[in-house]
C-alpha cells in the first residue's frame, strides 16, 4: 500500500451555512451568501477570515476566488481550485483538493464553499429552453430526457430490475431525512414531517422518483475551513481530522447517451475501494453516514457500493428504522440533507459530518468516531470522505 | 423499420442539430434517409455510440459508420410524469427507453417507446426503430415493441 500523504494531517476547522431559503427566496446576492458563509466559518474556527489564503469550490460555481479574495482583503491568494463535473460530486472532491494544497504547503487555511442563488441564476431541474441542441444531448433532449430526475431514473430502474428491488428502500431514504429534519431548526423542512403514508400519495415526477425521492432547489451559503492539524489544534473548535478522501469516476461512465457499460450504478465502486483504502477501515467502523440525495435512488446504489449492504440485501438493510439516529445500524442523512434541511449541493453534509464529530448534531448519534460524506452518486466524477475525532 | 406520420411528443422540445464540428453529421444525415447508423472503428471493428473523435477499444482515429438492422432490445425505460420543458406540459406521462443494439456491439440509443404510455414495460423486450421526421429539422429515432422478443 501507497502512503497517503494527506490521511491524519489535515482537519475542518470551521464551519458555517448562512439561513436555508426556499428557491428564488434569499434576500441578498449569491456573491453576499458566499461572503456571509466564509466570514461565519472563520469566527466559528476564531480565526481572521483574511488569513484564509486558499479556494476550493465545485460544480463550477460562480464566486471565483479572486473576487472574493479580493472583497475580504486577503493579502495573500495562494490556491484557487476548481474540482471538475457538475451536481454534487464534486463536494468532497474539493475538500480533498484543499488537503492536498495545505500538505503540500501551498496555503495555510484553504475554505471550501458553495453559494447558491437559484433566482438570480438558473435551476438545475429545468430542461434546456435552446430551440436546438448539438452533441451527446441531441440523443436525449428532444425525447424528453432532459432533466436530472430523468437522467437518472434509468440507471435506478435498470438497478432495481438487475436485483429485484421495490420502492421501499427509497421510501425508507426519503423519510429517514425529513424525520431528522424535524430537529434541525435549520432545514428548510423544519416543521414539515413527511409521514409514510405522504410518501405514497406523492406525485410521480418520473418512476421510480417520487415528488420525495427528489432533492429540493434551495438559495443559501456553506463554507468549511480547512488547516493542518498542527494549527486547527491551536483554534477554537475541536478539530475534525480528515482520515481520508478519494474522487473519481469508474471506468467510462460519462460515456455519452446512457452508453456507461456498467450502467446500474451509482459511479462509486472505484472511488469507495480507494476510500477505505486510504482510511484503512471497513464499512462496520462508520458510525454515521451523509450521502448525497440528489434522488434516493443513488443513495441506495451507493450505499451498496460504500459496502454497507449487498445489492441483495438492500430490501431487508435500508428500513427507515435502520437509518434513523441516534440508534439505528447506519444513521443517515442526519441533517435532512438535500432533501430536506436544504439543497446545499452537499456542502451541508459536510458540515453535518462535522457535526456529528463535534457532537454538536441536532440528530446526535452517540460516540461518532468515524463519519462519513458521500459526493454525488451517479454524477461523474463523484468523491468521498471521511472524518475521525 | 417504419415511418412515423406523427410526432410522440409535442412540437417545441429542443431539436438536434448536427455538432459543428462535424463528429455526427452522418448519423443525421443517415436518419433523415430513414437509416440507421453506429459508429464503427475502421481499425479493430469495434463500435460506439455517441460518437467520439477516437475508438476507445483501440485508440485509432479511423472511424466510420455502419448500417445497423434497427433491431434492439429495452436496456432500462422510465415513464416522466412531471414536465420539465413548457412544451412537455400537456404531454405526460410519456415514456422514455433505452435500446441496446445487439448488431452494433450492444451500444445503447435513448428514445421514446411508442404507443400507450401507460403501458407495462418489461427489460429485455424486442424493439424496433421508427424513424420520425419533423419539418425543417432532424429526423428521430423512436422505438416500437415487436414480436421478436
Ligand atoms: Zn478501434
Amino acid at each position: 500500500m501507497s502512503d497517503y500523504t494527506i490521511k491524519d494531517k489535515v482537519a475542518i476547522a470551521g464551519i458555517a451555512e448562512t439561513a436555508y431559503y426556499k428557491r428564488g427566496a434569499a434576500p441578498v446576492s449569491e456573491f453576499q451568501l458566499t461572503l456571509e458563509a466564509i466570514i461565519q466559518a472563520a469566527a466559528d474556527a476564531g480565526m481572521d477570515v483574511r488569513d484564509i489564503d486558499g479556494f476550493a469550490s465545485y460544480s463550477n460555481d460562480r464566486n471565483d476566488p479572486p473576487r472574493l479574495a479580493a472583497a475580504l482583503g486577503s493579502p495573500d491568494l495562494s490556491f484557487s481550485n476548481m474540482f471538475w463535473g457538475g451536481g454534487g460530486g464534486g463536494g468532497s472532491g474539493a475538500v480533498a483538493n484543499a488537503s492536498a494544497a495545505l500538505v503540500a504547503g501551498y496555503s495555510k487555511y484553504v475554505v471550501v464553499y458553495r453559494g447558491l442563488a437559484q433566482g438570480q441564476f438558473g435551476r438545475f431541474g429545468q430542461g434546456s429552453q435552446a430551440r436546438t441542441i448539438s452533441g451527446a444531448a441531441a440523443y436525449t433532449a428532444p425525447y424528453g430526457l432532459m432533466s436530472p430526475a430523468q437522467s437518472f431514473a434509468m440507471r435506478v430502474n435498470r438497478f432495481m430490475h438487475d436485483h429485484g428491488i421495490g420502492q421501499n428502500p427509497l421510501k425508507a431514504i426519503s423519510l429517514a431525512s425529513y424525520h431528522h429534519a424535524q430537529s434541525n431548526p435549520r432545514a428548510v423542512m423544519y416543521g414539515r414531517p413527511l409521514t409514510a403514508e405522504d410518501y405514497d400519495n406523492s406525485r410521480w415526477i418520473v418512476e421510480p422518483f417520487h415528488l420525495f425521492d427528489c432533492c429540493m432547489e434551495n438559495d443559501g451559503a456553506a463554507a468549511v475551513i480547512l488547516t493542518t492539524v498542527e494549527r486547527a489544534r491551536d483554534l477554537r473548535q475541536k478539530p475534525a481530522i480528515l482520515l481520508a478522501a478519494a474522487q473519481g469516476s469508474d471506468y467510462r461512465q460519462a460515456a455519452p447517451a446512457h452508453n456507461s457499460p456498467d450502467y446500474g450504478t451509482s459511479n462509486f465502486k472505484t472511488v469507495a475501494k480507494r476510500l477505505y483504502g486510504m482510511a484503512g477501515i471497513d464499512p462496520k467502523d462508520v458510525d454515521v453516514c451523509q450521502s448525497y440525495e440528489n434522488f434516493t435512488g443513488g443513495v441506495m446504489m451507493s450505499l451498496v457500493e460504500h459496502g454497507f449492504c449487498a445489492p441483495d440485501e438492500v430490501e431487508q438493510f435500508m428500513t427507515f428504522e435502520n437509518f434513523q439516529a441516534p440508534s439505528g445500524k447506519l444513521p443517515l442523512n442526519t441533517s435532512g440533507g438535500n432533501l430536506a434541511e436544504c439543497y446545499m449541493h452537499g456542502l451541508e453534509l459536510i458540515t453535518e459530518a462535522v457535526r456529528q464529530i463535534r457532537g454538536e448534531s441536532t440528530a446526535q448519534v452517540p460516540n461518532v468516531d468515524i463519519s462519513m460524506v458521500c459526493s454525488g452518486p451517479m454524477v461523474q466524477p463523484v468523491s468521498d470522505l471521511i472524518l475521525r475525532k | 423499420m417504419t415511418t412515423e406520420a406523427t410526432t410522440y411528443l409535442p412540437a417545441g422540445l429542443p431539436q438536434p442539430a448536427p455538432a459543428v464540428d462535424g463528429l455526427d453529421t452522418e448519423f443525421w444525415a443517415a436518419t433523415r434517409r430513414h437509416e440507421l447508423v453506429v459508429q464503427k472503428c475502421n481499425a479493430c471493428g469495434g463500435f460506439q455510440f455517441g460518437p467520439e473523435w477516437v475508438c476507445h477499444h483501440c485508440h485509432s482515429f479511423d472511424l466510420g459508420w455502419q448500417r445497423v438492422s434497427g433491431n434492439g432490445r429495452i436496456y432500462s425505460w422510465e415513464r416522466v410524469w412531471h414536465p420539465v420543458h413548457p412544451a412537455l406540459k400537456n404531454a405526460c406521462p410519456y415514456l422514455v427507453v433505452l435500446v441496446e443494439l445487439p448488431d452494433a456491439g450492444n451500444v445503447r440509443m435513448p428514445g421514446n417507446l411508442l404507443g400507450d404510455p401507460l403501458q407495462p414495460i418489461i427489460i429485455g423486450s424486442a424493439v424496433e426503430a421508427v424513424f420520425e421526421d419533423h419539418d425543417g429539422s432532424e429526423t428521430l429515432v423512436q422505438w416500437r415493441v415487436t414480436d421478436g422478443g
